[in-house]
Formats: C-alpha cells, sequence, structure tokens
C-alpha cells in the first residue's frame, strides 16, 4: 500500500483492514452495537467483503440481495446470486476478530424484481425509455427503493453499502467537474434519517482503496463475482476511475487525500448553503418519502407497489 | 511467460517486476492485483520462467 507506506502479510493485512473497518464506523459515527445492521450484498467483492469484515467484528448484519434479471449476454444476476448464497452457506465470516463472539448464521434476505413486478431490469428500462439505451438509472432508482423499504420493514436502523474510495472519488469528481454543489453538499460516509421512512445509510469502506477491498476478498478466500456488470463497459464512472488511478500511480495518496479534503471542507460548511432540504411526502401508493407530487418515481416506473422476500 | 488477465492469455519475458510486466500489457498497475503461483503478491515480485500468474482486475461488480 504505497499511500500508507505500508507492506502487510495476508493474515496481517486481514486484520489491519477489519481494524480500520471498526475505525471508520465509529469515527464517522456510523451504528453501534446494539443496532441491527441490513448490508446491501451484490455477490461482489465489496459488499462480500463488508459483510464478512461485520461479522468478524460481531456486529448484527444480516444481507439484503436483489435479483435484477440481468442475464444476458452473461448470466450475471444468477451468478452473482450463487456468490451470495455459497458466501453465507461457507461459514468463513464464523471466524471472529480477537475478543468479538462468533455471529449466528446471518439472514439473506433476496428480493427478485422479474417475479415481483413482472420485467427485468433492462426490460423496463427498455419499457420506459429510461437511461438513454442504459439501464443503470431504472436500476439504480429500483435498487435504492428496495433498500430502503426492506429495511424500514423488517426493522433495520441502518442499511449499509459496499462504496470504496474509487466509488465516492469518482462521483465527487464527476460532481466537481459540473460543480453540482447540491449533490457535493449530500456526498458523505453517512446520510442520516433526515425523515420518517427514510433508514441511515452508512459507506465503512468509503476510506478504502478499490484493490484494498479486493485484496482482503483474495486474502480471505471469499469467492465473489469477477465480472464487471454488462451495462456498465464504458460507462462515465469507470472513465473517471481509470483517469484518477493514473494520477494515483504518478503520485500515490492523490485519492485519499482528494477525498478526506473534501470530507474536511464539507466539514467546514463549505457546501451547506447548498444543502437544501428537500420537502417530501409519502408515495399516495406506497407511502415511502417522496419530492413528487403524487406517487413516487419507483410506483411511476413500474406502476405497482408490493415487495416480495 | 504467460500471464493471464480476464479470461485472456499474454506472453511476456521474464526476469521483469510484475509492475513493469503490468505496464507492457498496457495496464495501470492500480487496477489489477497480481496472484504468482496461486498467491496474492506484490508488484515488485520479479517474475521468473515457468511462473504461472494471473492479473486479477480491481474493478468489478457494476
Amino acid at each position: 500500500m504505497r499511500h500508507h507506506k505500508l507492506a502487510l502479510c495476508a493474515e496481517h493485512y486481514g486484520e489491519w483492514f477489519v481494524a480500520q473497518t471498526e475505525r471508520a464506523i465509529e469515527k464517522y459515527r456510523m451504528f453501534s452495537r446494539d443496532e441491527r445492521v441490513l448490508v446491501a450484498v451484490s455477490g461482489g467483492k465489496d459488499s462480500l467483503a463488508l459483510w464478512d469484515a461485520l461479522l468478524r467484528l460481531g456486529y448484527h448484519a444480516d444481507g439484503l440481495y436483489i435479483a435484477l434479471g440481468i442475464n444476458d449476454p452473461i448470466p450475471y444476476s444468477d451468478a452473482s446470486l450463487e456468490k451470495t448464497r455459497k458466501f453465507v452457506d461457507s461459514g468463513e465470516w464464523r471466524v471472529a476478530k480477537d475478543d468479538a463472539p462468533l455471529a449466528p448464521r446471518p439472514t439473506l434476505y433476496i428480493v427478485d424484481i422479474p417475479a415481483a413486478y413482472g420485467k427485468t431490469i433492462p426490460e423496463i428500462a427498455r419499457a420506459k425509455m429510461r437511461g438513454q439505451g442504459r439501464p443503470c438509472a431504472a436500476c439504480g432508482l429500483t435498487k435504492r427503493y428496495v433498500m430502503n423499504r426492506l429495511a424500514l420493514e423488517k426493522g433495520y436502523t441502518v442499511l449499509a453499502t459496499g462504496h470504496n474510495l474509487d466509488d465516492e472519488i469518482a462521483v465527487l469528481f464527476q460532481n466537481t467537474l459540473r460543480w453540482q454543489t447540491g449533490y457535493l453538499a449530500r456526498q458523505a460516509p453517512v446520510l442520516p434519517a433526515s425523515r420518517e421512512g427514510l433508514v441511515k445509510k452508512v459507506k465503512p469502506f468509503c476510506r478504502f482503496y478499490e484493490r484494498e477491498t479486493a485484496t482482503y476478498a483474495l486474502a480471505r478466500s471469499i469467492d465473489y463475482i469477477y465480472d464487471e456488470c454488462p451495462h456498465a463497459g464504458g460507462n462515465l464512472t469507470n472513465f473517471y476511475k481509470t483517469l484518477l488511478n493514473q494520477l494515483e500511480t504518478e503520485s500515490p495518496g492523490s485519492k485519499l487525500s482528494f477525498y478526506l479534503e473534501f470530507l474536511r471542507a464539507r466539514g467546514e460548511g463549505a457546501f451547506e448553503q447548498f444543502n437544501r432540504v428537500e420537502e417530501l411526502h409519502a408515495c399516495e401508493l406506497c407511502g415511502q418519502p417522496t419530492s413528487a407530487p403524487e406517487r413516487c418515481a419507483f410506483c411511476r416506473m413500474w406502476n405497482v407497489s408490493r415487495i416480495v422476500e | 511467460m504467460r500471464i493471464t488477465y480476464r479470461d485472456k492469455q499474454y506472453e511476456t519475458k521474464p526476469n521483469i517486476t510484475a509492475r513493469d510486466a503490468i505496464k507492457k500489457l498496457g495496464l495501470d498497475p492500480e487496477s489489477v492485483l497480481v496472484v504468482v503461483n496461486g498467491k496474492l503478491t506484490t508488484d515488485d515480485v520479479v517474475l521468473r520462467e515457468g511462473d504461472e500468474v494471473k492479473l486479477v482486475a480491481v474493478v468489478s461488480g457494476g
């Protein structure tokens, strides 16, 4: 890890990684040991590594997998669900850190979008002509909605996602290039439950480089999906990640300092004036918070309001 | 010497560091992890003839 001027063997790397995860949870006051955490899992390295680290730390952490029906041209969704199930069945997460108690077998919730709503994500994106030929907008909207709703319905106070530093700075870079001050004001390791109906969202891996989460997953022999989503090729986020990696190669530590200095400026109120509080009300169909006048964006897109386990 | 990356195989000369090999393939060292003979390693390791080298893309999922 050039940016930390640190070299560790696999065993000590795992210990360092888990300790750093706990440090981030405490530093940003993400959640306490009494809270029930729902981890959004995708079968990828970040989310499975996060679930693994939280269980090793002794947190009450269950998982939510959203089956999106992305199986063309490769069986991406089916394979990622299989990896997620395999992780739970493997019991790898049972190796606790230090004195943390062994976690009981966690619950895995599976929400099957095509079974519940009748269409896959690519199908609904085409049908509604959302996202200019890409299903990413429909996918993001669906995932955000289902994650929040299921967390609330099942009584979780915290929703944890595996966003890493590279994810965060790619968004930060994009928002800075366009001076999207409203988005800059709201980008943070913790998004509080600002009103009834919204669950708190946290990103415990926000300070880890993407290669650090991948290293942890490999060192822990977590079997994750190596493939990228077939719709991710050529997207802007990956382009910005490539640019920022070039910068990091020439100047180790640049990515971390970009993010940490942004958080410092944000903490000092640099974007506070742009943090407008949106007026929200309950969707007339599903009851979820929305800024739209009648139905929320999810209900408008899917035109249904039900959820399955 | 053979290097595997995203299910494709590439040939390169031995006795160079993994970091140099990665650059020769036109990849950014930040974007891959190095696995030599099944073991995760740092990119300053010198690759020898007969080593089984796999580069794991850091970016995955979506």
